[in-house]
């Protein structure tokens, strides 16, 4: 604090003149609070504040952990093997922010039952909490981190770049999921989920994260950019109205045709038996 | 035929058959038939009457309702006015529908109530023509094969006989248009040594840093990039062809721990830190295949459910594909890029005649 406190007397010398006025003591006084104020704002970490909530956010994610996570994946999300060596709950080291927001974000995480496959749930931890814990897995191992606003901001995209983000859909998505993004099965009752209602924070996630079996595709090869078009492409997908009416679960022909001669073409039988059936006759004789 | 008696059938004579006279279980005929309500009351058939006249009527209610619909509403308006469903596609589906419906049943409400219901016996007639008919037709093709003399002209008979066997070759000598064989296309890919793996879309070259455990890239050769231009300003590989070579190069790389993977003898230099390159082409009847279970290393192809483990050399865990899927060997290039060591080195995709 060398420096204001010399500014301070140079200031204090330029004033020496009226250094007898009643008010030369408080303004004194005052130029030396702000100069000093103002220079350690100037030189003073810039984060500081932002660090101190981040350190608050590890502590506090590491108590919701023990408390909601760590029956499964261990007290320090070391992971927990099974008897037979299976995985139990897997390790979380290394697994980054990205993740956390991702499985807790869309309630797969914390798993109600043990099971082939975590479905989507209503989230049990609130948007702070899951920051928290996602500060916390973070800072056990390097990982993704949640994707930045920018990253996931798909409004004002040209048709043309909507239509790549559609190519890079088809070529790395619709296996999975479907053309129209309504999922479909895997092998031993695994199945790829619906993607049309998760957040654009929540499809990139996914894509960076490969939460369950779903691959990764990194930021590296397929870039923050692609993957922002093909979120762009999905919504895009998504809000195309339906002249036909019903979908039927956009899982084409298949379903289409199924409800026709089901519901259709059995409903067509049904009435001719029923006309059929009911002939009313009269005990009387026909009058001549 | 033996008829059980008493002792068995052995002791049976045919004095112990039973000759049976006359129909032993005799035809009931046809049951009386009953009236309707509308046959023997007038006032009930007026009704009838009334009502079919009155399903016609509203059907012709509904037609013009449709051409009312079809001035009101716009086509392709908001397509959720009513339970999702656009105000235009649901009258106009509506209104011709109950148009058809009114006059369906009208019909059968016509035909069940006042259309004559008496049972009708309609016996069945011999299938063959008359003896008269028989006999006019055989005089007429002997008059023919007559006066045409075509047992008296041999060579004119013979003649024709060669004309028409001739008409068969172009449709034998045509047979060539499913040739020429492909000969050794089945066996090449454009893939060779050196050349780039590229994602598929974006084009862009990988590095091993680039792709973390549990990745996966849908790739293609690098000649097939679009920016890539010949000396004629075209792209290297376009067109037809490129479509014919993206069914046969298509590739999908995959990174897992290497501790899981089971190299092949001879294979064991052929991934890069983890990564290895497959053909996505499926064995079976070559579907492309990029549906990858990263915990399991396994790949399943949607068109049948054959299912490869490609930690193991794309073995075939499951279903109908007979071979496992063709691995691509990759390293890197000086760049660190990852690049094909040579094509692959068998025919991707199904299995062929010449291949057995």
């Amino acid at each position: 604090m060398r420096l204001p406190r010399k500014l301070t007397h140079q200031v204090a010398a330029g004033l020496s003149t009226k250094r007898r006025s009643r008010f030369a003591g408080p303004a004194l006084m005052l130029v030396a609070l702000l100069l000093t104020g103002g220079i350690y704002a100037m030189f003073a970490p810039a984060n500081a504040d932002e660090q101190g909530s981040q350190a608050d956010d590890v502590a506090a994610g590491r108590t919701l952990f023990l408390v909601g996570c760590a029956s499964c994946h261990g007290k320090n999300a070391e992971g927990i093997l099974t008897q037979r060596g299976n995985n139990y709950g897997p390790s979380l080291i290394g697994v980054g922010a990205a993740a956390v927001d991702f499985q807790v974000g869309t309630g797969r995480m914390p798993l109600a039952q043990p099971g082939q496959q975590a479905a989507r749930k209503p989230p049990v931890y609130n948007e702070k909490e899951i920051r928290q814990l996602g500060a916390f897995v973070a800072s056990l191992g390097p990982g993704p981190a949640v994707p930045s606003a920018s990253d996931t901001d798909i409004n004002g995209m040209s048709a043309d770049e909507i239509a790549r983000g559609g190519e890079f859909f088809r070529t790395n998505c619709t296996a999975c999921h479907n053309f129209a993004g309504h999922g479909g099965a895997m092998p031993q009752g695994k199945y790829a989920p619906k993607i049309y209602s998760d957040t654009p924070r929540q499809i990139f996630e996914a894509m960076l994260t490969g939460p369950q079996q779903m691959p990764v595709f990194s930021n590296e090869v397929l870039s923050p950019k692609d993957k922002a078009q093909i979120i762009a492409y999905v919504k895009q997908l998504n809000s195309q109205p339906e002249y036909g009416g019903f979908g039927l679960g956009g899982i084409g022909p298949v379903s289409e045709g199924m409800f026709a001669w089901l519901v259709g073409i059995g409903g067509l039988v049904l009435a001719a038996i029923w006309i059929a059936a009911h002939t009313a006759k009269s005990k009387k004789k026909v009058q001549a | 035929m033996t008829v059980e008696g008493p002792h068995g059938p052995d002791t049976a004579t045919s004095s112990e058959i039973v000759t049976l006279t006359g129909d032993p279980i005799p035809d009931p005929g046809l049951p009386a038939h009953e009236p309707r309500p509308t046959d023997v009351d007038p006032r009930l058939e007026r009704r009838a009457e009334r009502q079919v006249s009155a399903l016609f009527g509203l059907s012709v209610v509904f037609t013009l309702l449709f051409c009312v619909s079809y001035f009101v509403f716009d086509i392709g308006d908001n397509p959720s006015v009513f339970l999702g469903l656009g105000a235009s596609t649901l009258f106009l589906g509506l209104c011709l529908g109950l148009a058809l419906l009114c006059i369906g049943i009208g019909a059968i409400q016509w035909a069940r109530k006042l259309m004559g219901d008496h049972e009708i016996v309609e016996m069945r007639h011999p299938a063959a023509s008359s003896e008269e008919d028989r006999t006019a037709a055989i005089s007429a093709f002997n008059t023919g094969v007559e006066e045409s003399g075509i047992g008296r002209r041999p060579m004119i008979r013979n003649s024709l006989l060669v004309a028409m066997g001739a008409l068969g070759l172009p449709a034998i000598v045509a047979l060539r248009d499913l040739g020429p064989l492909p000969g050794d296309k089945l066996y090449h890919t454009v893939w060779k040594k050196g050349m780039r793996v590229v994602q598929d879309v974006g084009f862009n070259p990988i590095r091993p840093a680039d792709v973390v455990v549990g990745q996966l890239v849908n790739a293609e050769p690098a000649i097939f990039d679009p920016s890539r231009t010949g000396p004629d300003g075209e792209p290297l590989v376009h067109g037809t062809e490129l479509l014919q070579q993206t069914a046969k190069a298509a590739v999908i790389l995959v990174r897992m721990d290497p501790h899981d993977i089971t190299p092949a003898k001879g294979r064991e230099d052929w991934g890069v830190e983890g990564i290895l390159c497959y053909s996505k082409i499926c064995t079976h009847v070559g579907c492309p295949i990029s549906l990858w279970e990263q915990q399991v290393h396994h790949l399943l192809c949607p068109c049948h459910q054959s299912t490869f483990d490609l930690a193991d050399n794309g073995k075939v865990v499951f279903g109908p594909a007979a071979r496992p899927l063709p691995q691509l060997p990759i390293t890197l290039d000086a760049e660190g890029y990852i690049v094909a060591q040579s094509d692959f080195t068998e025919p991707v995709g199904p299995s062929f005649w010449e291949r057995g």
